[in-house]
C-alpha cells in the first residue's frame, strides 16, 4: 500500500485538516509530517505507511483497517513516561506535535520479528491449543515466556496524570450519536421543549453525512449536518458533546460517558478523559452501524481496509490509502467507495460483487466505466508484507482473474451498534434481509433510530430520528415552548435505491486456516470450525475457546461473521446461535478517568480532630483510625512510637495524662420512651440509672455477638448520652435508628449522633482532679459531690461543657466535652492548667490493657458473646427482651470450647508477646490453636509484659501454664486474671 | 484424614479422562487437512432416570459429577444445566485460588481444594493454567500487621503456608504499588500465601466436563429445572424443560439461584443473592506477578496470562439477579486501583460484568443434606466459590455416595444456623470473601 | 445506579441510600417462647425472590428515614415506594425479563 495526500479541492466531505499547519511526529523510530486535524492513522496513511503492527498470536504484519474506534489492528504504543498511552487506537488519536508512536508485538522491529518464526507452526497452534499442552512439568514453567509474548503495549511505571473531575448532569432526552438519525432526534426533541444532550464520540457531529457524497435539502450532506449542528448548539436547551462516548447504559436511565478533552496540538501530553454520569428521562440511541469485513484468504494483509474507512480517509483527511484499488463489496455502499476513489484519482481496478444480479449500484458503476465483476469474489489477497494483488473467482466457477492492486476495500454488510441497547437488557432480532441483528423488545424509556436500528436508508434514518426525538420529548414530559415552535419540515433527501447486501460468511475457495475472522485475536475461520467440532457450540463457548471478540475491540467488526460461521458449522440458523452478551464499556476508557483527580487525600477524605493543630505543635505522630487522624504518640527526640507510649503511660500513672478522645461516640437518645428503648438496645439495664449517673453497657447484634460497649449517662429522666467506641459511632446510631423506625415504631424516641459536635479531652491520673479544678468549670469536683460513674454539666471558658467521671485507665479520670469549635482552646487550657503529659492512642492501650479493659474489635470479634468476657451473670439477671438475647440461648453459645478473654503472663522473659501470637495445644502435627493474644504490651509501671488473650474455655483455666506460638517459636505463659494493676480499684479515686 | 487427601484415591485410568491432549496430538492433528479432535463432551438427550441428578453444570456441579465417578464409581449421573456449561459464576469470576483462612474448619476445606487444584491439570489432561504466583494482602498500619500476625499464625497452625512481609518485601514483589509519600493508605507490609494464585476459570469447567463425560456421565445443557416431584418427603424426580427425570439423589449446585430451586422444592435457605462485578483492563506486557488485595478499599487484582488486569471489589449492596455491573461500585473499585497503582491509570477498562453470588451470613458455604430427603446442597460460596470447586465437588460427591457428610464438610451443614455454630470468617478477620 | 424516590426528599441517586434487605420479617418473641428453628428462620432464612422483592431502604445520606420499596431484583425496576408501617402493596409480578448472558 502506498497512501498519499490528495491535492486541495477535488472531493466531497467535511475536511478536517489544516494544510497550513504541519505537525511533526515519530513512528517506529522515524520522523514524519502530518497536518493539524489528522488522526494518527490518517497521518500514517498520508505518509505511505502500510504496516503498523504485528498480530497478537501469529505475528503477522497488520495495517490500518478502519477509521473509527472499531479499529482492530492499529493498536500502538503512544507517548512516553507519564504521557504514555498503551494500546492507543491510531484511528482516534488526534495528531499532536512531537507525538511518539511505536508498533507493538514486534521485536526487534516491524520488518523482522523474532516470534514471526512461529508463523509456519500456526497449524499446530490452533484455537485453544494451550488447553491441550503446557501441563508438564507445570504451567508455571511455561508461563513467564507466554506472558511476555502475550499482552499488547507496555506500561511505563510513571504515575498516570490525574483524570479530569467527574461531571454529573440530568436531561430530559439523551441522544447518543450525532449522525443523521441522532441530529434529527435532537432537533425534534429540542423543538418540543425538552432539555437535550446529544453525545457524539467523533470529533464533530455528522456521522456518515460528513464523509458521504450525498445531498440533503439541496446541500452537500456534510454542510447540511454542520449547519444543523450549529443551529442545535445555539439553542439553549440542546447541548452537543463531541468526543464523548456513551459507553455504558445502566439502571433507571443512568448513562456513563467518557469525554476526551480537546487536544493541545502543541503539547506532547495526551488529552485527559472526563467521566460523566448522566441521568436521562428518555434515551434515543442513534449509534449507527459498523461495517463488516469479508472473510477470505489473507484478508488480514496490510492494504485490506473497510470500504467505508477508505471513503472517510478520502473525505475527511484527504488521504488516499493506495494508488490502485480493488473494491470487494457485498453491499451497495461499497460502490460509493469506488466512486470516491475514482473521484480522488485512484485507479479502481475492479469492483467485485458476489451478488449475481446486477443491482442499481452496479449499473451506475458500469455506466460510468468502472469494471464490475458481478457474481464474483476475491478468494485470496496476495502479498507477503502487504497486498500486491487479488485473485478473483466467479462464484459459478470458470472465470477467474488475478489483478494487481495496493488497496483492497471490503464491505461485507452492516452491523447496527446495538451495544448500549443490549447492555440495558434489550433483546435483538435477526433481520434476514439485511443480515444483521437489530433491536427488538427493550426496556422502557429507550428508543433506537437510524442505522443503529437497522434503518439504513438516509431518508428513513432522518425520519426515524425525528419521530423518536419527538416521542422521547413527549414521554419525558417536556413542555412545548411558547409560542410553540413548529417542527421543521422533513428534509429533502436525494436517495438512490439500494439492493440488499449479499450474506457471504466465508468466501468459497479460501483456505480457512488463512482466513481471518477476528484480526486482533488472530482467530481464523478454521478455528471456529475446530471449536464447533470439539463441541464448543454455544456462542459463549466459542468466544471463550477461540477468544473471538475478546480483544480490545471486543469484536466490533468480527462478531457477526463469527456467529454466522458457527451457525454454518453446527447446522443452526444464525438467530439460534444468538449473540454473546454486550458489556460496558462500548470502547475502552482509561482507568484514570474513573479515578478522576480524587487521589491521595482526596481519595478518601481524612478526618481531623478539632485540636489537630495543637497536636501537631506537640509533635504528635499521627495514625489513621477509622478515617480519624489521631495522635498515636508524642515522640520526643529519638523516641519511637512504642518508647514514647511507654513514657506517656508511666507519666499518666504518676501525674496526669491528657488524651484527645473526641472521636468517642456521643449519641443522644431522648424522649418519653428513651429508657425503655435503651433497655432493649443494651444487654444490661439502663432504665434503673439515676439522672446524673453513668453505667457501663454492652450492645449485642441480633446474632448475639458483642456489637459495641461503652458508658451510658442519664442526663435527665428522658435524656441519655450513649458513648460508642471511637470510629463506631455512626454504626451504633444507625443501628438504633433502624430498630426504632423499622421494629419498635411506637416508641417515642429520637436518636441523634452528636459525635462530631463535641470535642472531648480525657484527663487521667492521680492529679486529674487538680487539673480539672484549674479549668474552673464551676462543677463541684469533691469526690462525694461528683462520684465515679457520674456526669455533670457546667461551663468552661464561657461555653457549655459536659464532664463525665469515668475511667478507661483505672485511674481517676474525667472526660470533658465542649462544642467542637472550642476543642483546641480546651486542649490548650488543660495543658496550661498544670503539669500534664499528652498521651496518644498507644499509651491509652497500655493503660487499659494493664487494667484488663476490653477493646471491642481488638479483643473481641463479632462471635464473642458477653459470657466470653465474664459478663454472663449481669445479663442473666435482666428481665425482658433485648437485641440478641434469644441468640444467646442457642446450643453453640453454651457449648464447651468457646474462646474467652483471659490475662496472660509471660514466664520466660520481659518482651511482650507479639499481638497475634497463638496459644497452642498438642505437639508436632497435632499442634493446634487454642486461642490468640489479642492485646499485649510492656507495662512500664509494672515493669513487665502484660497481655490479654482469647483462650478456649479460658475463664476456667486461671493459673494454667500454656504455650504461646509465634511463627515457629514457642514461649511459656500462665493464664491469669485480666486485671494486672490495682484489682481493688483504689486508683479510681485519685 | 489421610484417606481424604487428593492423591490417595487413584483415578480409574481405563474409564477416566482421556489422555489425548498433548504436543503429539497437536502435531498429529495439525498435519491433517482438518483436525479431527473428538468433541470435548457429548450432547446427550436426558434419560428418564438416573441414580444421581446434579442441577447446575458450573464448576461445583461438574466436579461433583467427576468425583462421583472417580472416587465412588458412580456414573449413572446427569448434570442438568439451564444454559451453557460453565456459564455461571465459574465463567465470570476473577479466578483467584487461595486457602488463607483463619478457622481450622475453613482451612481444611479450602486447602483440600487447593491441593486438588495442584494436580488437576495433569489429572484431567486439560491445562487449567494454575499459576501459583502468590497472593499478598497489604497492611497499612501496625494494627493491620498485628491482625496479619494473628492470621499468619492461624494458617501455619492449620498447615497452610503463610508469610508476613515487611514493606521492602511487598515492594520487591509488587514494585508498581504506591509507595509514594502521597498514598492515602501507606503500605507497612503485608501477608503472603505463596501457594495462592490464579487459574483459567473456563478450563476448570471444561476439564471437569470432559472428564465426567469420558466416564459416561450425561451433561445436558439447555435443560432448565422447573420443579421437583417430592413423594413422602423424599425427592423422586426433577421436572425439566426436556421432561421428567427420575433420580435417587438430587444435588443442587446452582450458586446464586439456590433460593429459586429451594423454593421449587418447598424450603427456604439462609441465602441472599447479590451482584458481584468484575472488570478487566486492556492487555499489556507483564506488570504484576502476584495477586494483590488492598483491604481498606476491598479492591483486588491480578494480571491474566493474556496481560489483562482482572479486577474485583465489593458487592452491590442490594439483592440482585441482574448479571451486570453498577457504576458506583465500578468507580469505587477503579478509583482504588489507581490509588494503589498510580501507573495503572493509563490502562483502559475493557469490560465490566456481573455474576450472582449466594451470600450466607457467616460467609461460609452450605454443604450437606437439604430439608428434603434425597436432596443434597452445595451452595453459599458467596464471592469465593471458584477457589473451592475441587473440594466442593469432592465433598458433595462423598455426601451423595455415602449419605453421610465428609468430615471436612460436616461443620458446614444447614444445622449450624439453628445451633449458632457459625464459621464466621468475615466476622473474625479482615480477609475479604 | 438506581434512582430511588424517597418519600420525604424525592428522587435521589442510589449512593445516598443504604439497603436493609427484605422487609416485613416479623421478630419472634418473647425469647423464652421461641424455638431455635424459628429463631434461625427469622435471623437467616430469606425469600430471596427472583422478581419483586419487598425490601427496606434508608436515606442514609439524606433524611435518615427508613421506608419500603417493591423492586424487581432482575430488572431493578422500582414498582412501589411505601412507608415502613404500610402492608405490602399489590404489585403485579409481570416484568421485563432480561436475557441471561455471559461474563
Amino acid at each position: 500500500m502506498s497512501g498519499w495526500r490528495l491535492p486541495p479541492s477535488g472531493i466531497f466531505g467535511a475536511e478536517r485538516i489544516d494544510r497550513e499547519r504541519r505537525i511533526l511526529f515519530r513512528f517506529d523510530g522515524r520522523n514524519h509530517v502530518g497536518l493539524a486535524g489528522d488522526s494518527l492513522a490518517s497521518a500514517l496513511l498520508a505518509n505511505g505507511i502500510s504496516t503498523v503492527g504485528r498480530s497478537f498470536k501469529y505475528r503477522r504484519p497488520r495495517g490500518i483497517f478502519a477509521a473509527g474506534p472499531e479499529e482492530p489492528n492499529a493498536i500502538l504504543q503512544v507517548g512516553r513516561g507519564a504521557a504514555e498511552e498503551p494500546n492507543a487506537r491510531a484511528t482516534v488519536i488526534p495528531l499532536r506535535e512531537g507525538l511518539l508512536a511505536a508498533p507493538v508485538n514486534c521485536r526487534p522491529g516491524l520488518r523482522i520479528d523474532m516470534l514471526a518464526a512461529l508463523q509456519p507452526l500456526a497449524r499446530f497452534m490452533p484455537a485453544g491449543f494451550y488447553y491441550k499442552t503446557f501441563k508438564a512439568p507445570g504451567w508455571e514453567s511455561w508461563e513467564p515466556a507466554i506472558r511476555r509474548a502475550a499482552g499488547l503495549g507496555t506500561l511505563d511505571p510513571a504515575p498516570a496524570p490525574a483524570g479530569a473531575a467527574h461531571r454529573y448532569a440530568h436531561c430530559d432526552v439523551l441522544v447518543v450519536g450525532a449522525g443523521p438519525a441522532g441530529l434529527a432526534a435532537a432537533e425534534a426533541a429540542g423543538a418540543a421543549g425538552a432539555r437535550v444532550i446529544l453525545a457524539e464520540q467523533d470529533e464533530a457531529a455528522g456521522g456518515n453525512l460528513a464523509w458521504d457524497d450525498r445531498f440533503v435539502d439541496g446541500q452537500p450532506s456534510a454542510l447540511w449536518a454542520e449547519r444543523l449542528a450549529g443551529r442545535l448548539a445555539g439553542r439553549g436547551n440542546v447541548t452537543l458533546l463531541t468526543r464523548t462516548t456513551a459507553f455504558g447504559l445502566y439502571d433507571h436511565g443512568y448513562v456513563s460517558l467518557a469525554e476526551r478533552l480537546p487536544t493541545d496540538l502543541d503539547r506532547g501530553a495526551p488529552p485527559a478523559t472526563r467521566l460523566w454520569g448522566l441521568r436521562a428521562r428518555r434515551i434515543v440511541l442513534a449509534c449507527g452501524a459498523l461495517e463488516r469485513p469479508l472473510v477470505f484468504q489473507n484478508n488480514d494483509l496490510p492494504g485490506v481496509m473497510l470500504a467505508s474507512a477508505v471513503r472517510r480517509y478520502l473525505a475527511q483527511y484527504k488521504v488516499a490509502a493506495g494508488r490502485t484499488a480493488v473494491v470487494f463489496t457485498a453491499t451497495d455502499d461499497g460502490y460509493r467507495t469506488a466512486f470516491a476513489l475514482r473521484m480522488a484519482g485512484v485507479e479502481v481496478a475492479a469492483i467485485v460483487d458476489p451478488r449475481p444480479d446486477e443491482g442499481p449500484a452496479a449499473q451506475r458503476a458500469r455506466d460510468s466505466g468502472l469494471p464490475v465483476f458481478a457474481g464474483s469474489v476475491v478468494s485470496a489477497a496476495r502479498g507477503r508484507r502487504a497486498v500486491r494483488a487479488v485473485r478473483i473467482d466467479a462464484l459459478q466457477g470458470g472465470r477467474h482473474a488475478e489483478l494487481a492492486c495496493d488497496l483492497l476495500a471490503v464491505s461485507g454488510g452492516w452491523t447496527p451498534s446495538v451495544h448500549l441497547f443490549s447492555q440495558a437488557g434489550g433483546s435483538l432480532d435477526w433481520d434476514p434481509a439485511q443480515g444483521c441483528f437489530r433491536p427488538a423488545g427493550g426496556p422502557a424509556g429507550i428508543d433506537c433510530a437510524g442505522a443503529g436500528n437497522g434503518q439504513f436508508g438516509l431518508a428513513g434514518a432522518i425520519a426515524a430520528g425525528r419521530l423518536a426525538g419527538t416521542a422521547a420529548a413527549e414521554a419525558a414530559g417536556a413542555t412545548a415552548p411558547s409560542p410553540p415552535r413548529r417542527a421543521p419540515d422533513p428534509p429533502d433527501v436525494l436517495e438512490d435505491a439500494e439492493a440488499p447486501p449479499a450474506q457471504l460468511w466465508l468466501v468459497p475457495g479460501a483456505n480457512p486456516r488463512k482466513s481471518w475472522v477476528d484480526l486482533q485475536s488472530d482467530v481464523t475461520a478454521a478455528d471456529i470450525a475446530l471449536a464447533a467440532g470439539e463441541n464448543y457450540r454455544s456462542v459463549e463457548h466459542l468466544k471463550r475457546y477461540t477468544t473471538l471478540g475478546m480483544a480490545t475491540d471486543q469484536g466490533k467488526t468480527s462478531n457477526v461473521n463469527g456467529l454466522a460461521l458457527l451457525a454454518a458449522a453446527t447446522g443452526q440458523a444464525i438467530p439460534e446461535v444468538g449473540t454473546t452478551r454486550f458489556r460496558p464499556p462500548f470502547t475502552p476508557v482509561p482507568l484514570a478517568a474513573f479515578a478522576g483527580p480524587y487521589r491521595g487525600d482526596l481519595y478518601r477524605p481524612r478526618r481531623f480532630l478539632p485540636a489537630h493543630a495543637a497536636h501537631v505543635a506537640e509533635g504528635a505522630a499521627f495514625e489513621d483510625f477509622g478515617g480519624w487522624q489521631r495522635p498515636e504518640a508524642y515522640p520526643r527526640g529519638p523516641e519511637d512510637v512504642l518508647a514514647a507510649a511507654a513514657r506517656e503511660a508511666l507519666a499518666a500513672r504518676r501525674g496526669a495524662g491528657l488524651f484527645d478522645a473526641s472521636p468517642l461516640g456521643k449519641i443522644e437518645v431522648y424522649g418519653p420512651d428513651a429508657a425503655t428503648f435503651l433497655d432493649r438496645i443494651y444487654a444490661n439495664t439502663m432504665s434503673t440509672l439515676k439522672p446524673g449517673r453513668v453505667r457501663y453497657g454492652l450492645m449485642l447484634s441480633e446474632h448475639g455477638g458483642i456489637f459495641d460497649d461503652g458508658v451510658c449517662a442519664r442526663l435527665a429522666p428522658d435524656r441519655f448520652l450513649v458513648s460508642a467506641t471511637s470510629g463506631h459511632a455512626a454504626a451504633v446510631a444507625a443501628m438504633m435508628d433502624e430498630w426504632l423506625q423499622c421494629e419498635w415504631v411506637g416508641l417515642k424516641v429520637l436518636v441523634s449522633d452528636l459525635t462530631t459536635a463535641w470535642a472531648t479531652i480525657a484527663v487521667t491520673g492521680p492529679r486529674a482532679r487538680s487539673i480539672l479544678a484549674a479549668l474552673d468549670s464551676g462543677i463541684d469536683l469533691a469526690p462525694e459531690a461528683f462520684p465515679h460513674m457520674s456526669v455533670r454539666e457546667g461551663r468552661l471558658g464561657g461555653v457549655a461543657a459536659r464532664v463525665m467521671r469515668v475511667s478507661f485507665t483505672g485511674d481517676l479520670s474525667y472526660e470533658v466535652s465542649v462544642p467542637a469549635g472550642h476543642g483546641e482552646s480546651l486542649w490548650l487550657a488543660a495543658r496550661a492548667a498544670g503539669h500534664t503529659v499528652p498521651i496518644g492512642v498507644e499509651a491509652l492501650m497500655i493503660l487499659r490493657t494493664e487494667k484488663g479493659f476490653i477493646h471491642v474489635g481488638a479483643d473481641t470479634d463479632a462471635t464473642t458473646q458477653p459470657a466470653d468476657i465474664g459478663m454472663a451473670a449481669a445479663i442473666a439477671r435482666k428481665p425482658g427482651d433485648f437485641v440478641g438475647r434469644r441468640s444467646l440461648s442457642r446450643p453453640a453459645f453454651a457449648a464447651p470450647g468457646r474462646l474467652q478473654l483471659v490475662g496472660l503472663e509471660r514466664l520466660d522473659g520481659t518482651a511482650p508477646f507479639p499481638v497475634g501470637s497463638h496459644i497452642v495445644e498438642g505437639r508436632d502435627s497435632a499442634r493446634a490453636s487454642a486461642g490468640a493474644v489479642t492485646s499485649s504490651c510492656f507495662s512500664p509501671i509494672l515493669d513487665r509484659p502484660v497481655a490479654l488473650a482469647m483462650l478456649r474455655d479460658g475463664l476456667a483455666r486461671t493459673g494454667e501454664e500454656v504455650r504461646v506460638f509465634d511463627r515457629g517459636a514457642e514461649m511459656p505463659a500462665r493464664v491469669v486474671a485480666r486485671c494486672f494493676l490495682d484489682p481493688a480499684n483504689a486508683r479510681l479515686h485519685g | 484424614m489421610a484417606a481424604e487427601r487428593g492423591s490417595a484415591v487413584q483415578p480409574d485410568r481405563r474409564n477416566g479422562p482421556r489422555r489425548d491432549y498433548s504436543w503429539a496430538g497437536l502435531l498429529r492433528h495439525g498435519l491433517r487437512r482438518r483436525p479431527g479432535w473428538r468433541p470435548a463432551w457429548r450432547d446427550p438427550a436426558p434419560k428418564a432416570r438416573y441414580r444421581v441428578v446434579i442441577v447446575g453444570a458450573g464448576g461445583h456441579g461438574l466436579a461433583t459429577a467427576y468425583y462421583l465417578a472417580r472416587n465412588h464409581g458412580i456414573t449413572d449421573v446427569a448434570v442438568l444445566e439451564k444454559g451453557w456449561l460453565g456459564g455461571g459464576n465459574t465463567g465470570r469470576n476473577t479466578t483467584v485460588v487461595r486457602s488463607n483462612y483463619l478457622y481450622p474448619e475453613s482451612a481444611r476445606l479450602y486447602d483440600l481444594a487447593l491441593r486438588l487444584y495442584e494436580g488437576l491439570g495433569r489429572e484431567l489432561n486439560f491445562n487449567i493454567m494454575l499459576s501459583q504466583r502468590g497472593m499478598i494482602m497489604t497492611g497499612h498500619s501496625r494494627h493491620d500487621m498485628d491482625a496479619y500476625a494473628h492470621a499468619c499464625n492461624a494458617m501455619l497452625l492449620n498447615g497452610v503456608d503463610s508469610e508476613l512481609l515487611d514493606r521492602d518485601r511487598v515492594r520487591a514483589m509488587a514494585p508498581l504499588l504506591n509507595f509514594g509519600p502521597d498514598a492515602r493508605y501507606p503500605i507497612h507490609g503485608g501477608i503472603l500465601q505463596r501457594r495462592a494464585g490464579i487459574a483459567r476459570h473456563d478450563a476448570v469447567a471444561w476439564g471437569y466436563a470432559r472428564a465426567a463425560d469420558a466416564h459416561g456421565i450425561d451433561i445436558v445443557q439447555n435443560c432448565a429445572v422447573t420443579g421437583f416431584d417430592i413423594e413422602g418427603g423424599r425427592v423422586a424426580a426433577v421436572q425439566t424443560g426436556r421432561g421428567r427425570i427420575a433420580a435417587d439423589t438430587v444435588a443442587l449446585c446452582v450458586a446464586g439461584h439456590s433460593s429459586q430451586l429451594a423454593g421449587l422444592a418447598g424450603f427456604r435457605l439462609p441465602i441472599e443473592s447479590y451482584a458481584l462485578q468484575a472488570m478487566v483492563s486492556e492487555p499489556v506486557k507483564p506488570v504484576l506477578d502476584t495477586v494483590v488485595l488492598v483491604p481498606p478499599t476491598g479492591m483486588y487484582l491480578s494480571q491474566s496470562d493474556k496481560g489483562e488486569l482482572v479486577i474485583g471489589g465489593g458487592l452491590d449492596l442490594y439483592n440482585s439477579y441482574g448479571q451486570r455491573g453498577n457504576p458506583p461500585v465500578r468507580d469505587a473499585v477503579l478509583g482504588a486501583v489507581v490509588e494503589a497503582w498510580p501507573a495503572f491509570g493509563r490502562l483502559k477498562l475493557m469490560r465490566q460484568w456481573g455474576g450472582i453470588v449466594d451470600v450466607v451470613a457467616d460467609s461460609s458455604p452450605i454443604l450437606g443434606p437439604a430439608p428434603v430427603d434425597g436432596m443434597v446442597l452445595n451452595c453459599g460460596w458467596g464471592t469465593g466459590g471458584f477457589k473451592a470447586i475441587p473440594a466442593g465437588g469432592w465433598l458433595t460427591a462423598h455426601q451423595i455416595a455415602t449419605g453421610q457428610p465428609h468430615p471436612v464438610a460436616a461443620p458446614f451443614g444447614l444445622h449450624r444456623f439453628a445451633s449458632g455454630a457459625l464459621i464466621d470468617e468475615a466476622a473474625a478477620a479482615g480477609i475479604a470473601h | 445506579m438506581l434512582l430511588i424516590d424517597c418519600p420525604w426528599c424525592g428522587p435521589r441517586a442510589q449512593v445516598e441510600f443504604a439497603c436493609g434487605g427484605e422487609s416485613h420479617i416479623a421478630r419472634p418473641g418473647p425469647p423464652d417462647t421461641v424455638g431455635d428453628d424459628i429463631w434461625a428462620a427469622y435471623l437467616f432464612e430469606r425469600n430471596n425472590p427472583k422478581g419483586i422483592q419487598f425490601e427496606r431502604w434508608c436515606h442514609a445520606h439524606g433524611c435518615c428515614q427508613w421506608f419500603n420499596v417493591a423492586r424487581d431484583t432482575v430488572s431493578h425496576e422500582i414498582r412501589a415506594v411505601y412507608r415502613m408501617t404500610d402492608p405490602r402493596p399489590p404489585v403485579d409480578g409481570t416484568r421485563f425479563d432480561e436475557a441471561e448472558g455471559s461474563g
